[in-house]
């Protein structure tokens, strides 16, 4: 029987956001709020891991009270049981104090029920740093298994994990010691649609709400905006490029220009060529 | 912590068949300017097996010191030895600034160390400056999808350390004799203290393009309307002896595999010729191509963005325009014996 834990992060979708062109900050009332894509491929391959080993799949959240929203959207997805840590003292985390915070409350579920396996989502499309998931193994002293594309194996008795982790040009076969964190690529599965029971057990799902004063062993000091090394000094927006000549004239002028213009450079087009 | 003990730019350099990879060349480049300006010098660190050798490539790129860690045991890259390495060094000589490429080894890496410091780490960074008095790394990234750009600093502790984007800063040219300083480090580290074992090592670089190596990429977008209508693309590239680039779109689309995607989620070329055919030109997809030596792109929309970032344009249907290409350039090459082998 494992236990699974899913670190997902509800985050504002980048793709319809919009910016005050101002101020240069993003107005939040035109983004709306989704889970992070790549932690519902997190969650989705924990509940595969749960089909196939038994066990049980816990999501957990660091954000603001909204964030109930994405735990039901991962119960959908089939997880058992969702966490959603909140607090104004964890405001303005960077990756560290994220990691920081999210490890004391792994240290608390792990408690009641200890935790084999730890699943993050490659990055989160807000943060877009990926260095929650490796931070969170530093801190609990298990190893991180960033670009997880497949999972070949996990053995609890004998406590090995093994996966494939991708490369630049490839992938590489790893086997880690069990508890162990991985981080997965997008890759790694599909996320169907919800099955309809899923749907009615998130309608009614209240996630365990936990704020700092339910956390062990807490340092106030790095927690939030205080215990983030990083801090962003400034915005703006991206210089606009000068844009370039446009093709004029019919379109058999317009294609007679560009060729010449291609083959300028036609010793490119030439691979092995005449040398 | 006193952060006058702290001195020194380093760049951890990857090895790539057995030679410093590009990215880590980029890094040395870019190491060497913010060395320079605060008076200081350039270190690489090289961990591997057999790896010696990479010190004369960085010191002809632009280092001062390399920092060796040669031992079967860094045989395969992996984060707990690796970082073991790193953090040793780095508790040793006391580098003010660490950079490592944004590439899977460099960020796996950099988020181990960072946590074990511990210190702030900016990831995937395009623009890098320091100011030259008080040695604070000014890291700017494209945040929120792109839609702005950011300044992240980290004030209160050093090492100050960030992930560079490859393809975006540039290498010097290699001086070749230039000399530096090799220093051979080592660790005490036993195999069974490592929790992790490289199995096995499948590359796939045989059938997979990399299009961050193409001279010539013809990237299409969802303007191309359908799986079928992206055919044009790589009959162009065909035609050209390119390689095929895509936007996201396209990729979500499933019309081509995540390798050919170009952006900011994807890969960051700069290819001499880059052909955009129906992209309209997302700030996401620009920041992987803007370097490219020549831009040209064709949309049917004249109000499309990507005009603002290509030196040649047409407006029009590239159905229309690509084919008469083609055509025209077969004849041309035909006709000249330029052929591909
Ligand atoms: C966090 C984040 C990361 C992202 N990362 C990336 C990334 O890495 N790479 C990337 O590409 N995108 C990325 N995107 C997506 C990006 O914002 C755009 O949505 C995407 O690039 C648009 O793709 P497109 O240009 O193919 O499609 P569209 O925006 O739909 O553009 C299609 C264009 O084709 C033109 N067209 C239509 N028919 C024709 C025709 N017959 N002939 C010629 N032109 C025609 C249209 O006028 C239009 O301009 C990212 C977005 C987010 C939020
Ligand atoms: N606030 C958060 N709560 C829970 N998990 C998080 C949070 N932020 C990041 N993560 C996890 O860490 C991964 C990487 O995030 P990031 O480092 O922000 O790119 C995400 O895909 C999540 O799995």
């Amino acid at each position: 029987m494992l236990h699974i834990v899913a670190c997902i992060k509800q985050v504002p979708d980048t793709k319809v956001i919009k910016m005050n062109p101002k101020t240069n900050t993003m107005d939040r009332r035109t983004a709306p709020a989704i889970l992070n894509p790549y932690d519902a491929h997190a969650v989705e391959e924990a509940v595969r891991l749960r089909e196939r080993y038994g066990g049980k799949v816990s999501v957990l959240t660091m954000g603001p009270p909204p964030a109930v929203k994405a735990i039901k959207k991962c119960i959908e997805i089939g997880a058992d049981e969702g966490y959603l840590i909140t607090d104004r003292r964890f405001a303005g985390a960077d990756t560290l104090a994220t990691s920081y915070a999210l490890t004391k409350a792994l240290n608390k579920i792990s408690k009641e029920n200890p935790v084999d396996l730890i699943i993050c989502g490659k990055m989160s499309i807000d943060g877009d740093t990926g260095q929650v998931g490796p931070g969170i193994a530093r801190r609990l002293d298990i190893p991180p298994l960033t670009s997880v594309n497949k999972v070949v194996e996990i053995n609890k008795e004998e406590k090995k994990a093994i996966v494939h982790r991708k490369l630049e040009d490839g992938y590489e076969v790893v086997q880690s010691t069990l508890p162990c964190l991985f981080s997965v690529e997008k890759t790694i599965n599909e996320v169907p649609y919800a099955p309809f029971p899923n749907m009615l057990k998130a309608a009614k799902y209240n996630p365990y709400i936990w704020s700092v004063d339910d956390l062990e062993d807490v340092d106030i000091k790095q927690l939030g905006l205080k215990g983030s090394p990083t801090i962003v000094s400034k915005v703006w927006a991206p210089p606009k490029p000068e844009g370039g000549t446009m093709l004029e004239g019919n379109r058999q002028e317009q294609v007679e220009q560009l060729l010449s213009i291609l083959l300028k450079k036609k010793e490119l087009f030439t691979i092995k060529g005449e040398s | 912590m006193d952060f006058q003990d702290y001195q020194g730019v380093w760049v951890f350099i990857e090895e790539k068949d057995g030679a410093v990879a590009s990215v880590s060349l980029e890094l040395l480049g870019a190491g060497r300017k913010l060395a320079d300006k605060r008076g200081v010098e350039l270190a690489g660190v090289i961990i591997g097996e057999h790896i010696k050798h990479l010190s004369k490539t960085i010191f002809e790129y632009g280092a001062d010191i390399a920092y060796v860690y040669d031992d079967p045991i860094f045989k395969n890259y992996r984060t707990e030895s690796y970082m073991k390495a790193l953090l040793d060094c780095s508790a040793k000589h006391k580098p003010e600034i660490i950079l490592y490429g944004a590439t899977s080894t460099g960020k796996d890496l950099a988020s181990a160390v960072a946590t074990d410091l511990p210190t702030g780490l900016t990831a995937d960074t395009t623009e890098l400056d320091v100011e030259e008095d008080t040695g604070l790394l000014l890291a700017s990234r494209p945040a929120f999808g792109g839609n702005i750009m950011a300044t992240i600093l980290c004030k209160k502790y050093r090492p100050q350390m960030a992930t560079v984007r490859a393809k975006v800063m540039k290498a010097l040219p290699p001086e070749p004799g230039r000399e530096g300083r090799i220093v051979e480090e080592s660790i005490l580290l036993r195999e069974e203290d490592i929790r992790t074992k490289v199995l096995e090592i499948v590359k796939e670089t045989t059938k997979k393009v990399r299009i961050d190596e193409a001279d010539i990429i013809v990237a299409g977008g969802k303007g191309l309307g359908s799986a079928e209508g992206f055919q044009l693309v790589h009959q162009l590239a065909e035609t050209l002896g390119g390689a095929v680039g895509a936007s996201r779109d396209v990729v979500e689309a499933g019309w081509i595999e995540h390798a050919h995607q170009i952006g900011q989620t994807g890969v960051t070329v700069t290819p001499k010729i880059y052909i955009a055919l129906g992209i309209s030109g997302a700030i996401q997809h620009i920041v992987g191509m803007k370097n490219s030596g020549l831009i040209i792109a064709i949309n049917n929309d004249p109000e499309a963005p990507i005009f603002e970032s290509c030196h040649y344009g047409i407006v029009g249907d590239a159905f229309e325009i690509v084919p008469m290409l083609i055509e025209q350039l077969s004849e041309v090459m035909s006709r000249e014996g330029v052929s591909h082998v």
